[in-house]
């Protein structure tokens, strides 16, 4: 990998819209890009990138990336190395929810605070996942 | 599929960049959830990437309507290099710039008025799904 001078990481988010997972991945990775890791993660859209977004597709193509899916289909890590090679670590919102003992979400929006709740504990992981990028880059 | 069951897949880009994308879920939520539940549905856009049969054959079988948050029209582009037809498509910023006294904020979560256009622009939307099932239907 380049050296880039500003390290950062891309987080992909699968954003499914039809599983609760999807959208409590959306909101860890907005937490950790506004608020656990700004300035050391942008996001990159999948929707764009999977559209043809050349700037997207060529940033995941140099700099780090974490996929974070809902689901195992795994979309967002599949669409990442279709297009731009290997995330750097691609994390499951199912498994981190089963490590961390919390209850899967049952909606798909307008999440109550019991929900946010597990999407803090989620975007801590993500933020951590970050970190261990970053240190091995 | 029975014609007399075909439903409209309402499909949204969900950007996860700006507002817009956020307003264009939302939109699809309301119109999927609220407005019309027993002839919209949606599903994850990013399946169709992978090439999900049970995705490509629900966009495919049925009239699609893609809402997209900007211009650059991921939702609709994804949509087509699957082979499904765009029956209607939208960009959110249109439901703003039609009601300007509704400027939706938030990515995560949208502001009240975010949430208030999102409800306006689905019932809207209900009218064109309406059209397409009896279409469809006929």
């Amino acid at each position: 990998m380049m050296d880039i001078g500003v390290r950062k990481v891309g987080i992909i988010s699968c954003s499914g819209e039809a599983l609760p997972e999807g959208t409590l991945s959306r909101v860890a990775c907005r937490k950790v890009l506004d608020d656990l890791r700004p300035g050391k993660s942008v996001t990159i859209c999948l929707p764009l990138f999977i559209a043809g977004g050349e700037e997207e597709r060529r940033f995941a193509a140099r700099y780090p990336t974490i996929t974070v899916d809902g689901c195992e289909k795994l979309c967002a890590a599949k669409a990442t190395q279709m297009f731009s090679g290997k995330p750097s670590k691609s994390l499951l919102i199912r498994e981190i929810l089963k490590s961390r003992g919390l209850a899967r979400p049952t909606r798909l929006r307008h999440l109550g605070e019991d929900q946010k709740a597990v999407a803090q504990a989620v975007a801590e992981d993500i933020a951590k996942a970050v970190d261990e990028v970053l240190g091995e880059s | 599929m029975d014609k007399r069951g075909k439903k409209v897949a309402v499909m949204a880009c969900s950007g996860i960049g700006k507002a817009f994308g956020a307003l264009a879920r939302e939109t699809t939520y309301e119109l999927v959830e609220r407005v019309r539940p027993d002839t919209a549905v949606t599903a994850c856009l990013s399946l169709l990437v992978i090439g999900d049969p049970e995705a490509r054959r629900l966009v495919t079988e049925n009239p699609v309507i893609a809402v997209d948050g900007c211009p650059k029209e991921c939702a609709k582009k994804s949509l087509e290099s699957q082979g499904a037809e765009v029956t209607r498509a939208y960009q959110a910023i249109d439901f703003y710039k039609a009601h300007k006294e509704l400027k939706p904020e938030g990515i995560s979560e949208l502001n009240e008025a975010g949430q208030r256009l999102a409800a306006i622009a689905a019932d809207e939307l209900a009218e064109v799904v309406d059209v397409l099932v009896a279409r469809e239907n006929k």
